[in-house]
């Protein structure tokens, strides 16, 4: 392990952004300890996606820094934060919808090739031993994430909540140290919840993927969640343990509404 | 009856010459949805060189090395240059930058190689061979099977390797993939020298028939038609789009041009193309567009 794996994996300071001078996020600051599951909430437009987008790179922060695995950066490149170990799903699944179950997972691992284009083009002996590899690791996960019946569906033609597995495959095949997960649950049933929990909860204590959710079911993050931050109107107004959170006048006051 | 088959296989093969120019337009097409109207330039590029290697006295194999290597730094180069500055813009503004590319390879080709026709000669011996009552041009058929060699050899490599994958992938979504960690560039740089080396193989066939020269740049035009019948993004499409195209415009030449008194073949392709249009907006293999209303 590197020295840097004492701090917390990642650290947000005073990270500010705006859209043609509205803000979506205000100084904020907060840190993500390694190897926990930490649930972001907050009303719809408090910012959350816009800082899932910043941590991977889709957007640059106007102020203040993120602080990867101790190294700091100002904005950071999505296909550079992939190499570095940020995986993510998307709020609105982002898969490539044209392609089979196992085809997007194997498009997952595209980072952990290491052959070059002569020898993948003319099948050269250490590129069938590591097309083999890759293909081992992808069907894994796939069985992992009870996908194995859909394995050669096209994803377009499958029902949401399972392209929402596949888009957690996709990001989880990459072995990735911090793993983004935007809305994971959304639109889905309690059971498609329950079972999605229980995925989000093996790929943070068995796979040892450092979680940062997006969630707007409460019940949920309370039980998932280690760690939670409130955002309201891209300012920070509760950050602390499901228990602390949840009796915090700030935060009932934003978001969680009276207790009745 | 030996006539019609004769004129029907005759347009088939060159249909093939035409498909060969089309699949370097589909290739770039499928990898970043952009129109390349350079494709022509290239091809221009690509014969200019070797003919010019091979006037200087280098091997054919050598000179065509040579020149698939300059392909290859030509598409890094327009990689660089042209795709990564604009990227996340519109189609219609990398058509309008493939378009001026289109000039400046043309004219850059023709500055440090010269504007006068060069003879090209593959050494393929162009006498008709007999197949009963039916003649057949060697030429075409030599062709024909550079042209099948090829598209297997891309099938291949598109289909069967990751590159495949990834390819299919950033034509899905290009944010994904770059947040998954597909190098989008670099795939890019694969995409266009493969297209590169595409119009080499063009760029030869074609050249050793009508002479190297500034004109070759219009196969484009040639193409054009061949992409609308069998799909943009469809290698398949554009052999059978080529075969559909060579087929009709030879047939229409001998019995359609008669009826009209005169020659009916630069246009009747572009005809049968606006038909096609009508009925199939998205070609014969292309994938139809499905977009919420």
């Amino acid at each position: 392990m590197s020295a840097s794996s004492a701090g917390p994996i990642l650290e947000l300071r005073d990270v500010s952004l705006s859209f043609k001078g509205v803000k979506a996020l205000n100084a904020l600051s907060f840190a993500v300890a390694r190897g926990e599951i930490c649930a972001l909430i907050g009303p719809n437009g408090a910012g959350k996606s816009s800082l899932l987008n910043i941590i991977n790179g889709v957007y640059r922060a106007d102020e203040g820094e993120v602080v990867f695995d101790g190294a700091p950066f100002r904005r950071i490149r999505p296909l550079e934060a992939a190499r570095r170990g940020i995986g993510r799903t998307f709020q609105h699944n982002a898969l490539f919808k044209r392609l089979s179950v196992i085809d997007n997972v194997l498009a997952g691992l595209t980072r952990h090739s290491r052959t070059t284009l002569v020898e993948h083009a003319f099948g050269l002996p250490r590129d069938l031993a590591e097309s083999r590899a890759l293909r081992a690791r992808a069907e894994d996960i796939i069985e992992h994430l009870e996908l194995t019946p859909h394995r050669g569906t096209v994803v377009s033609t499958l029902p949401y909540g399972v392209q929402k597995r596949v888009d957690l495959a996709r990001a989880l095949v990459g072995r990735p140290s911090l793993l983004l997960l935007d809305e994971p649950m959304a639109g889905m049933n309690q059971d498609e919840k329950r079972q999605m929990s229980r995925f989000v909860t093996e790929a943070n204590a068995v796979l040892g993927a450092t979680v940062v959710l997006i969630e707007h079911d409460i019940g949920v993050v309370m039980d998932l969640s280690h760690h939670v931050v409130v955002l309201d109107y891209g300012r920070k107004v509760g950050d602390g343990t499901p228990r602390q959170v949840r009796n915090d006048p700030d935060v009932i006051a934003a978001y969680l509404g009276t207790v009745h | 009856m030996a006539f019609l088959i004769e004129t029907l296989i005759g347009g088939l093969l060159s249909g093939v010459m035409y498909a060969l120019v089309a699949i370097g337009f589909v290739l770039i097409y499928k990898a970043s949805g952009v129109f390349n109207f350079a494709q022509g330039a290239m091809v221009l590029c690509a014969a200019l060189t070797f003919v010019t290697l091979r006037d200087q006295g280098l091997a054919f194999w050598f000179a065509a090395l040579v020149t698939l290597a300059i392909m290859v730094v030509l598409a890094i180069a327009v990689e660089r240059v042209v795709l990564r500055p604009l990227m996340n813009q519109s189609q219609i503004t990398l058509f309008m930058a493939t378009l001026g590319l289109s000039f400046v390879i043309e004219g850059m080709s023709q500055l440090v190689m010269g504007a006068s026709v060069h003879e090209l000669d593959l050494g393929i011996v162009d006498t008709p061979v007999e197949v009963g009552p039916i003649l057949v041009s060697q030429f075409d058929l030599v062709a024909a099977a550079a042209a099948g060699i090829l598209v297997l050899a891309l099938s291949v490599f598109f289909n069967v390797t990751r590159i495949g994958i990834s390819l299919r992938a950033i034509a899905d979504d290009p944010q994904a993939a770059l947040s998954i960690g597909i190098r989008l560039q670099r795939l890019w740089r694969i995409v266009w020298g493969v297209a590169g080396f595409v119009a080499l193989v063009a760029g030869l066939l074609w050249g050793s028939r009508q002479g190297v020269q500034f004109s070759l740049t219009f196969v484009v035009l040639k193409a054009l038609p061949v992409l609308i019948i069998g799909g943009f993004t469809s290698i398949a499409g554009a052999i059978v789009g080529g075969l559909i195209v060579g087929a009709a415009d030879a047939l229409a030449e001998i019995y359609v041009g008669p009826l009209l008194g005169g020659s009916v073949s630069t246009w009747f392709v572009y005809v049968l193309a606006v038909a096609f249009l009508l009925i199939r907006p998205a070609g014969l293999f292309g994938e139809r567009a499905i977009e919420r209303v």
